[in-house]
């Protein structure tokens, strides 16, 4: 055995995945009945149109609304345009372009559903194929060069910069960071539309774009053949554009999206049904593609108490899981997420770590769960927060955890410094090498206190899940049942852009999804 | 031991000593050059004996100095006047007795976190109910009703919520940022507060780890709360700050 055990109630443990089961199957219903702007503009991503207007709009976003306003939306962007590319003999972008300068599509005429048909599935074909390469170029890199031993280190690099990031990112591989993940700037979760091109201005992170996104897997895809290392690229999915950004991860062959079924919701105050129904398409991509999600639980920690609402973090996760199965996603995509977010000034707040940190790891076991570092209490005391970083780093290693988002000492202060991002491989590095086979060693009380608390915060946890399968996951979340934040169903952003599909709603790349994933409704 | 108020300097373990621990990163490749450059900094700066306790290759011709230097620089701190938000500290039972007594009805709180800042962190701990450091907060008491309208709430959303609920205090928290952005959004708010005609009639709050008071007044806010502040802090200024806004 390479970690410590602890005992669940297996079934407890059964009965909370099928209670989050019936959750997410009502809301799945919901989601099969719609779709959304982001979702569509993906397709035509996927397809290949690709650049912007003038005006820095990208061609997508004309094309999605155009087809909007002519109220052709509700059967997909798909038809209206490769029936274009039929009668026109053009290709996708030339389309696209046209009805940027202008041209309707509504005075086309109409070819047969056959001709249609074939012609999108070939698309769809030829799109999904290109994705598969890249994503067999990934796993065949990661052989070539070796995966690093778990919990691997994840780095964050925010300067704005693309450019400056790939400097930071340099100099973290090289300290011993194994992943690297390039934070956006502050706002973009909320923009309707993915910018474009290499970008150098941003606040409190760089802006998500597909060729910041080339430019930094070039870095580390050298880097990392430097050191004789893979390196794992992460970026964030989460907002109004989760399919886009998931198209984009998989043509440019990210290995790690955040990708939340909820977070958006409650935390940026996106509309649920725009939310569930993004998430649903994007994990698609995300399974397909062989992209990794990391979900966004330690969130929850930073607006509740750690201790009293230990279980939301557990009712999520299993959430989260049945979303991403219905997606199509294996375990080992699966990067479900929890935290270290215990008041340092709680006695025994150790034991609690450990054994909250034992649960997520019994609960998923082969999963490749994300930890996240203390945030909430860290101070401008540095020194003390440094000293917390360390436990986290043991907690992990003793614990078994599989990705280690490092702690950075001046969280509370400034985006990380050069040098506060080395300090927090200084730390991980020593703790991890020095407790490195700790867990082999280990085994925890029988019905001691961390087997105890973990089937409590379990107990709760279905608790949970049972009221909310009672009320249904939207009334759950109006209650404010998670995060203790309240969210209407009608409310929040982006609902403008989800619309009811029609009966004769095709979208061609979803279905090869499916299809291909076994997932096929 | 008596500290001279004329000639103060930091202190280590004597005295007077001036001692100082300094870290920072130079973006010169490490080796001996970078050594002697961070050396000559410290000088620059005003150190003496410095001590480079470590230097270390942070790669990509970057190297990071933890220093130790004395510094024969003094202040005169009996000739400073500082400014803080100026409050007597009472009990949330004599804040809520007081209310109760003055207002006969709750104070109006909207709080929120603006432009692109995502942290709520501060915002929460002064205005849930659980507080921070055994400290209450603001909606714990009954003198106040409070509006938490969470992260990156634009300032136009927060006016209007303003007019909404009829507020009588704003309290804007700028948490992580990047470039001075908080400055700029800082300011956008208080031109939109005076631009529809609200400023008069708000006690308007800042707080964040880079917020000082002085810096608040300077930008035309009522009071700024830095590191370390309690909810009671913040619960003290704003009804005595009110009550003396009414007296007039």
């Amino acid at each position: 055995m390479d970690r410590p055990r602890i005992r669940l109630d297996k079934k407890l443990v059964d009965y909370a995945r099928e209670l989050a089961k019936e959750i997410t199957d009502q809301v799945q219903e919901m989601i099969n009945q719609h779709s959304t702007v982001s979702v569509e503009r993906a397709v035509l991503r996927l397809f290949g149109v690709d650049g912007v207007t003038d005006d820095q709009i990208p061609l997508v976003n004309v094309v999605v609304d155009k087809i909007k306003e002519w109220e052709m939306l509700q059967d997909g962007v798909a038809k209206p345009i490769v029936n274009a590319m039929i009668v026109l003999d053009k290709n996708v972008q030339e389309v696209a372009e046209a009805v940027v300068d202008g041209l309707d599509l509504r005075s086309l005429p109409r070819v047969s559903d056959d001709k249609l048909n074939l012609k999108m599935q070939e698309l769809s074909r030829q799109s999904l194929e290109k994705i598969e390469k890249i994503s067999q170029y990934r796993e065949s890199l990661l052989k070539e060069l070796g995966d690093p031993p778990q919990p691997y280190k994840y780095l964050i690099v925010a300067t704005g910069n693309i450019y400056e990031d790939v400097v930071q990112a340099r100099a973290a591989v090289k300290q011993g960071a194994d992943i690297i993940a390039v934070i956006r700037s502050t706002a973009q979760s909320l923009l309707d539309y993915v910018p474009y091109g290499a970008t150098t201005e941003g606040y409190g992170g760089t802006y998500a774009t597909q060729e910041n996104f080339r430019i930094m897997r070039q870095a580390l895809d050298d880097m990392a053949r430097k050191v004789g290392r893979y390196i794992r690229q992460v970026n964030y999915a989460s907002g109004l554009c989760m399919p886009e950004i998931a198209a984009l991860a998989a043509l440019e062959g990210l290995d790690i999206l955040l990708n939340d079924a909820m977070y958006g919701i409650l935390f940026r105050d996106i509309n649920m049904i725009r939310t569930f129904t993004d998430q649903y398409i994007s994990r698609l991509l995300c399974a397909f593609s062989g992209i990794t999600i990391n979900t966004g639980e330690d969130n929850y920690l930073t607006t509740a108490d750690a201790i009293e609402k230990a279980h939301t973090v557990t009712a999520s996760q299993l959430i989260n899981e049945q979303f991403a199965i219905k997606a199509g996603m294996k375990p080992r995509l699966m990067g479900l997420g929890h935290a270290f977010e215990i008041n340092p000034d709680i006695e025994d707040g150790l034991l609690y770590e450990i054994s909250h940190a034992m649960l997520a790891r019994e609960l998923f076991a082969n999963y490749p769960i994300k930890y996240m570092p203390p945030t909430k209490f860290m101070t401008g005391n540095i020194f003390k927060g440094y000293a917390m970083e360390t436990l986290y780093n043991l907690v992990s290693i003793m614990t078994g955890q599989s990705i280690q988002l490092l702690g950075i000492l001046t969280e509370a202060i400034h985006t990380p410094y050069l040098h506060d991002r080395y300090l927090a491989l200084v730390n991980a590095n020593y703790v991890f090498n020095n407790a490195r086979h700790l867990r082999q060693e280990i085994a925890f009380k029988e019905n001691g206190f961390i087997e105890k608390r973990a089937n409590q915060v379990l107990k709760e946890a279905v608790n949970l899940l049972e009221h909310t399968r009672d009320v249904g996951l939207l009334k759950a979340i109006e209650e404010g049942q998670f995060a203790d934040i309240s969210r209407q169903r009608n409310g929040g952003k982006g609902l403008e852009g989800v619309f009811r599909k029609s009966e004769n709603y095709i979208n061609p790349i979803q279905d090869e999804l499916e299809k291909r994933l076994g997932v096929r409704r | 031991m008596m500290t001279d108020l004329k000639n103060v300097r930091p202190y280590g373990d004597q005295l007077g000593d001036g001692a100082v621990q300094l870290s920072f990163t130079l973006p010169i490749e490490y080796g001996p050059l970078a050594r002697e450059t961070a050396k000559r900094f410290c000088e620059a700066l005003g150190f003496q004996d410095i001590t480079i306790a470590t230097m270390e290759d942070l790669g990509e011709n970057f190297t990071f100095f933890v220093i130790y230097g004395k510094t024969a620089v003094s202040v005169d701190a009996s000739s400073i006047k500082v400014v803080a938000p100026k409050f007597r500290k009472m009990t949330r039972e004599q804040l809520d007795e007081l209310v109760q007594r003055e207002f006969n009805r709750k104070i109006v709180v909207v709080g929120a976190t603006i432009g692109t800042d995502a942290h709520t962190v501060g915002l929460d701990s002064i205005l849930n109910m659980k507080g921070f450091h055994g400290d209450y907060g603001l909606e714990r008491y009954h003198a106040f009703k409070v509006y938490n309208m969470g992260a990156q709430v634009s300032p136009v959303e927060l006016i209007k919520k303003v007019r909404e609920v009829d507020a009588d205090v704003i309290l804007v928290s700028q948490v992580v940022t990047q470039r001075n952005v908080h400055i700029k959004q800082l300011t956008e708010l208080m031109d939109l507060l005076y631009a529809e005609g609200l400023r008069e009639d708000l006690l308007v709050i800042v707080g964040g780890p880079r917020i000082t008071h002085e810096l608040a007044l300077e930008l035309g806010y009522d009071a700024g709360f830095g590191a370390g502040t309690v909810p009671s802090d913040v619960a003290n200024f704003i009804v005595q700050e009110l009550l003396k806004k009414y007296s007039h």
